[in-house]
Protein backbone atom coordinates (compact mmCIF):
# COMPACT_ATOMS: atom_id res chain seq x y z
CA UNK A 1 0.00 0.00 0.00
CA UNK A 2 1.02 3.57 -0.54
CA UNK A 3 1.99 5.35 2.67
CA UNK A 4 2.90 8.93 3.30
CA UNK A 5 4.97 10.15 6.20
CA UNK A 6 4.99 13.81 7.21
CA UNK A 7 7.97 14.93 9.26
CA UNK A 8 8.10 18.30 10.93
CA UNK A 9 10.15 20.05 13.62
CA UNK A 10 8.87 19.40 17.12
CA UNK A 11 6.82 22.14 18.67
CA UNK A 12 8.95 24.56 20.58
CA UNK A 13 12.05 24.12 18.47
CA UNK A 14 13.18 27.16 16.52
CA UNK A 15 12.38 26.67 12.82
CA UNK A 16 14.21 29.38 10.82
CA UNK A 17 12.82 28.07 7.53
CA UNK A 18 9.28 28.39 8.86
CA UNK A 19 10.04 31.90 10.06
CA UNK A 20 11.46 32.85 6.67
CA UNK A 21 8.28 31.62 4.95
CA UNK A 22 6.17 33.44 7.50
CA UNK A 23 8.00 36.67 6.67
CA UNK A 24 7.74 36.15 2.94
CA UNK A 25 3.98 35.58 2.72
CA UNK A 26 2.87 39.08 3.84
CA UNK A 27 5.34 40.55 1.36
CA UNK A 28 3.33 38.79 -1.32
CA UNK A 29 0.07 40.18 0.00
CA UNK A 30 -1.10 37.29 2.18
CA UNK A 31 -2.15 38.48 5.62
CA UNK A 32 -3.05 36.65 8.80
CA UNK A 33 -0.41 33.91 8.60
CA UNK A 34 1.28 32.68 11.76
CA UNK A 35 3.09 29.67 13.23
CA UNK A 36 4.60 28.34 10.00
CA UNK A 37 6.61 25.10 10.28
CA UNK A 38 8.47 23.59 7.38
CA UNK A 39 9.10 19.86 7.25
CA UNK A 40 9.37 17.14 4.67
CA UNK A 41 7.29 14.37 3.25
CA UNK A 42 8.32 10.82 2.36
CA UNK A 43 6.09 8.64 0.22
CA UNK A 44 6.62 4.91 0.04
CA UNK A 45 5.06 1.74 -1.22
CA UNK A 46 5.06 -0.78 1.67
CA UNK A 47 3.94 -4.39 1.97
CA UNK A 48 3.70 -4.23 5.76
CA UNK A 49 2.38 -0.90 7.09
CA UNK A 50 3.04 -2.09 10.63
CA UNK A 51 6.72 -1.47 9.99
CA UNK A 52 6.23 2.20 9.20
CA UNK A 53 6.57 3.38 12.76
CA UNK A 54 9.88 1.57 13.21
CA UNK A 55 11.08 3.06 9.92
CA UNK A 56 10.24 6.52 11.21
CA UNK A 57 11.93 5.96 14.57
CA UNK A 58 15.13 4.57 13.04
CA UNK A 59 15.64 6.48 9.83
CA UNK A 60 12.94 8.69 8.39
CA UNK A 61 12.77 11.07 11.36
CA UNK A 62 15.05 12.10 14.18
CA UNK A 63 12.70 11.62 17.15
CA UNK A 64 14.74 13.97 19.32
CA UNK A 65 13.87 17.00 17.24
CA UNK A 66 11.14 15.88 14.83
CA UNK A 67 7.62 14.55 15.06
CA UNK A 68 6.12 12.40 12.36
CA UNK A 69 2.67 11.53 11.12
CA UNK A 70 1.91 8.44 9.07
CA UNK A 71 -0.95 8.72 6.62
CA UNK A 72 -2.03 6.83 3.58
CA UNK B 1 49.82 5.91 17.24
CA UNK B 2 47.42 5.41 14.40
CA UNK B 3 44.37 7.41 13.34
CA UNK B 4 41.67 5.81 11.20
CA UNK B 5 39.80 8.38 9.08
CA UNK B 6 36.45 7.29 7.69
CA UNK B 7 35.41 8.12 4.14
CA UNK B 8 31.78 7.96 3.05
CA UNK B 9 30.53 8.72 -0.45
CA UNK B 10 30.24 12.50 -0.28
CA UNK B 11 32.86 13.07 2.42
CA UNK B 12 35.29 15.80 1.39
CA UNK B 13 37.16 16.79 4.53
CA UNK B 14 38.54 13.30 5.02
CA UNK B 15 41.51 14.42 2.90
CA UNK B 16 42.52 17.23 5.26
CA UNK B 17 41.69 15.09 8.29
CA UNK B 18 44.08 12.44 7.00
CA UNK B 19 46.69 15.12 6.36
CA UNK B 20 46.29 16.69 9.80
CA UNK B 21 46.36 13.33 11.59
CA UNK B 22 49.50 12.40 9.64
CA UNK B 23 51.30 15.34 11.23
CA UNK B 24 50.71 13.77 14.63
CA UNK B 25 50.83 10.01 14.02
CA UNK B 26 50.12 7.45 11.37
CA UNK B 27 46.83 7.81 9.53
CA UNK B 28 44.86 5.58 7.21
CA UNK B 29 41.58 5.94 5.35
CA UNK B 30 38.71 3.57 6.09
CA UNK B 31 36.09 3.25 3.35
CA UNK B 32 32.48 3.25 4.55
CA UNK B 33 31.83 -0.30 3.37
CA UNK B 34 34.73 -1.77 5.37
CA UNK B 35 34.24 -3.16 8.85
CA UNK B 36 37.94 -3.43 9.58
CA UNK B 37 39.25 -0.39 11.49
CA UNK B 38 42.83 -1.29 10.54
CA UNK B 39 44.19 -1.30 14.08
CA UNK B 40 43.42 2.38 14.57
CA UNK B 41 43.92 3.75 18.09
CA UNK B 42 41.53 6.60 17.36
CA UNK B 43 38.87 7.22 14.74
CA UNK B 44 38.06 10.45 12.94
CA UNK B 45 34.63 10.84 11.35
CA UNK B 46 35.27 13.70 8.93
CA UNK B 47 33.38 16.63 7.51
CA UNK B 48 31.63 16.84 4.17
CA UNK B 49 28.32 15.69 2.79
CA UNK B 50 28.13 11.95 3.42
CA UNK B 51 25.45 10.42 1.19
CA UNK B 52 24.67 13.92 -0.01
CA UNK B 53 23.13 14.85 3.36
CA UNK B 54 20.07 13.07 1.96
CA UNK B 55 17.09 12.83 4.34
CA UNK B 56 19.13 14.43 7.17
CA UNK B 57 22.84 15.06 7.47
CA UNK B 58 24.42 11.92 8.88
CA UNK B 59 21.16 9.95 8.93
CA UNK B 60 22.37 7.37 6.44
CA UNK B 61 26.07 7.34 7.34
CA UNK B 62 25.26 6.11 10.83
CA UNK B 63 24.23 2.77 9.32
CA UNK B 64 27.39 2.26 7.24
CA UNK B 65 29.34 -0.93 8.02
CA UNK B 66 32.34 1.14 9.10
CA UNK B 67 30.14 3.02 11.57
CA UNK B 68 28.91 -0.25 13.07
CA UNK B 69 32.53 -1.03 13.84
CA UNK B 70 33.04 2.49 15.20
CA UNK B 71 30.06 2.12 17.54
CA UNK B 72 31.58 -1.08 18.94
CA UNK B 73 35.01 0.59 19.12
CA UNK B 74 33.46 3.46 21.10
CA UNK B 75 31.64 1.05 23.39
CA UNK B 76 35.01 -0.48 24.26
CA UNK B 77 36.41 2.96 25.09
CA UNK B 78 38.14 3.81 21.82
CA UNK B 79 38.62 7.51 21.00
CA UNK B 80 36.30 8.90 18.34
CA UNK B 81 36.43 12.47 16.97
CA UNK B 82 33.56 13.71 14.81
CA UNK B 83 34.10 16.91 12.82
CA UNK B 84 31.16 18.81 11.31
CA UNK B 85 29.33 16.11 9.29
CA UNK B 86 31.12 13.66 11.57
CA UNK B 87 29.54 15.36 14.58
CA UNK B 88 26.16 15.00 12.85
CA UNK B 89 26.83 11.29 12.22
CA UNK B 90 27.78 10.70 15.87
CA UNK B 91 24.58 12.42 17.08
CA UNK B 92 22.47 10.37 14.66
CA UNK B 93 24.28 7.23 15.85
CA UNK B 94 23.43 8.26 19.44
CA UNK B 95 27.10 8.18 20.42
CA UNK B 96 26.66 11.83 21.39
CA UNK B 97 23.61 13.56 22.87
CA UNK B 98 21.62 16.17 21.00
CA UNK B 99 21.28 17.04 17.34
CA UNK B 100 22.54 19.57 14.81
CA UNK B 101 19.83 21.69 13.23
CA UNK B 102 19.82 24.25 10.43
CA UNK B 103 21.74 27.44 11.09
CA UNK B 104 19.59 30.10 12.68
CA UNK B 105 20.95 32.59 10.15
CA UNK B 106 19.65 30.34 7.30
CA UNK B 107 22.96 30.60 5.49
CA UNK B 108 25.80 28.29 4.68
CA UNK B 109 28.51 30.21 6.50
CA UNK B 110 32.22 29.75 6.07
CA UNK B 111 34.44 31.80 8.32
CA UNK B 112 37.15 31.69 10.92
CA UNK B 113 35.71 31.43 14.41
CA UNK B 114 37.25 31.86 17.83
CA UNK B 115 36.47 29.05 20.23
CA UNK B 116 36.90 28.99 23.98
CA UNK B 117 38.39 25.84 25.42
CA UNK B 118 35.98 25.24 28.28
CA UNK B 119 37.77 22.14 29.57
CA UNK B 120 41.40 21.20 28.96
CA UNK B 121 41.16 17.97 30.93
CA UNK B 122 39.81 15.76 28.17
CA UNK B 123 41.32 13.38 25.63
CA UNK B 124 40.53 15.95 22.92
CA UNK B 125 41.66 19.20 24.55
CA UNK B 126 44.53 18.27 26.86
CA UNK B 127 47.04 19.76 24.42
CA UNK B 128 45.08 22.99 24.01
CA UNK B 129 47.44 24.88 26.20
CA UNK B 130 47.15 27.56 28.79
CA UNK B 131 45.25 30.81 28.72
CA UNK B 132 46.89 34.13 27.90
CA UNK B 133 48.08 34.69 31.41
CA UNK B 134 49.76 31.30 31.58
CA UNK B 135 47.13 29.54 33.63
CA UNK B 136 45.66 26.24 32.59
CA UNK B 137 42.33 26.34 30.77
CA UNK B 138 40.98 24.97 33.99
CA UNK B 139 38.43 22.47 35.05
CA UNK B 140 35.45 24.66 35.72
CA UNK B 141 33.52 27.17 33.71
CA UNK B 142 34.16 30.70 34.80
CA UNK B 143 36.16 29.67 37.84
CA UNK B 144 38.48 32.00 39.65
CA UNK B 145 41.74 32.43 37.83
CA UNK B 146 42.88 33.09 34.34
CA UNK B 147 41.29 33.34 30.94
CA UNK B 148 40.72 30.17 29.06
CA UNK B 149 42.71 29.13 26.02
CA UNK B 150 41.13 29.96 22.70
CA UNK B 151 41.40 28.36 19.30
CA UNK B 152 41.05 30.04 15.90
CA UNK B 153 39.45 27.46 13.61
CA UNK B 154 37.49 27.70 10.33
CA UNK B 155 33.83 26.75 10.43
CA UNK B 156 31.83 26.04 7.30
CA UNK B 157 28.35 24.64 7.49
CA UNK B 158 24.65 25.27 6.92
CA UNK B 159 23.42 22.76 9.49
CA UNK B 160 25.39 23.35 12.68
CA UNK B 161 23.04 24.67 15.35
CA UNK B 162 23.56 22.42 18.38
CA UNK B 163 20.32 21.47 20.09
CA UNK B 164 19.47 19.36 23.12
CA UNK B 165 16.65 19.54 25.63
CA UNK B 166 17.14 21.94 28.52
CA UNK B 167 17.65 19.21 31.08
CA UNK B 168 20.23 17.54 28.81
CA UNK B 169 22.08 20.84 28.41
CA UNK B 170 22.11 21.28 32.19
CA UNK B 171 23.54 17.78 32.60
CA UNK B 172 26.18 18.36 29.93
CA UNK B 173 27.36 21.50 31.66
CA UNK B 174 27.26 19.99 35.13
CA UNK B 175 29.29 16.97 33.94
CA UNK B 176 31.87 19.10 32.15
CA UNK B 177 30.93 17.59 28.80
CA UNK B 178 30.96 20.93 26.97
CA UNK B 179 34.57 21.20 25.81
CA UNK B 180 34.40 24.05 23.29
CA UNK B 181 32.20 27.12 23.11
CA UNK B 182 31.93 29.83 20.47
CA UNK B 183 33.55 32.97 21.88
CA UNK B 184 31.18 35.95 22.34
CA UNK B 185 29.94 37.14 18.95
CA UNK B 186 31.14 34.06 17.10
CA UNK B 187 28.03 31.89 17.32
CA UNK B 188 26.58 32.40 13.84
CA UNK B 189 24.54 29.20 13.80
CA UNK B 190 22.53 29.73 17.00
CA UNK B 191 23.89 26.73 18.91
CA UNK B 192 22.27 26.56 22.32
CA UNK B 193 24.56 27.78 25.12
CA UNK B 194 27.11 28.58 22.39
CA UNK B 195 28.16 24.94 22.35
CA UNK B 196 30.71 24.23 19.60
CA UNK B 197 31.97 20.88 20.83
CA UNK B 198 30.63 18.30 23.24
CA UNK B 199 31.85 14.94 24.54
CA UNK B 200 29.96 11.90 25.73
CA UNK B 201 29.66 11.07 29.40
CA UNK B 202 32.53 8.59 29.31
CA UNK B 203 34.82 11.07 27.60
CA UNK B 204 35.97 8.96 24.66
CA UNK B 205 33.70 10.39 21.97
CA UNK B 206 33.77 14.06 20.96
CA UNK B 207 32.04 16.09 18.28
CA UNK B 208 32.77 19.62 17.11
CA UNK B 209 31.32 21.66 14.24
CA UNK B 210 34.40 23.76 13.31
CA UNK B 211 37.22 22.11 11.38
CA UNK B 212 40.50 21.59 13.26
CA UNK B 213 41.88 19.65 10.27
CA UNK B 214 41.77 22.89 8.24
CA UNK B 215 43.75 24.84 10.86
CA UNK B 216 47.11 23.10 10.84
CA UNK B 217 48.95 25.71 8.81
CA UNK B 218 48.88 29.48 9.25
CA UNK B 219 48.89 30.18 5.51
CA UNK B 220 45.88 28.06 4.65
CA UNK B 221 44.03 27.75 7.94
CA UNK B 222 44.51 31.05 9.69
CA UNK B 223 46.28 29.29 12.55
CA UNK B 224 47.81 25.98 13.63
CA UNK B 225 45.37 25.67 16.53
CA UNK B 226 43.59 22.67 14.99
CA UNK B 227 46.66 20.51 15.47
CA UNK B 228 46.09 20.69 19.23
CA UNK B 229 42.96 18.54 18.94
CA UNK B 230 44.86 15.77 17.15
CA UNK B 231 47.83 16.20 19.46
CA UNK B 232 45.52 15.82 22.47
CA UNK B 233 44.26 12.51 21.10
CA UNK B 234 47.81 11.29 20.58
CA UNK B 235 48.68 12.22 24.17
CA UNK B 236 45.58 10.47 25.46
CA UNK B 237 46.30 7.27 23.54
CA UNK B 238 50.00 7.22 24.43
CA UNK B 239 49.29 8.15 28.04
CA UNK B 240 46.84 5.31 28.38
CA UNK B 241 49.32 2.90 26.83
CA UNK B 242 51.96 3.68 29.45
Amino acid sequence: MRARVLIRPKAGILDPQGEAVQRALPALGFAGVSDVRVGRMVELEVEDPAQLEAMCERLLANPLVEEYEITS
Amino acid sequence: MKFGVLRFPGSCDDVDALQAASRVGEAELIWHAERDLKGADAIVVPGGFSYGDYLRAGAIARFAPAMESVVEFAREGGLVLGICNGFQVLCEARLLPGALLGNANLRFTSRQVRLEVVRADSAFTCACGAGDDGEDAGTDAGGAGGRRASLSIPAKHAWGRYYAQERTLDELEANGQVLLRYAPGENFNGSLRDIAGVRNERGNVFGMMPHPEHAVDELTGGSRDGLAIFESMRMAVEGAAV
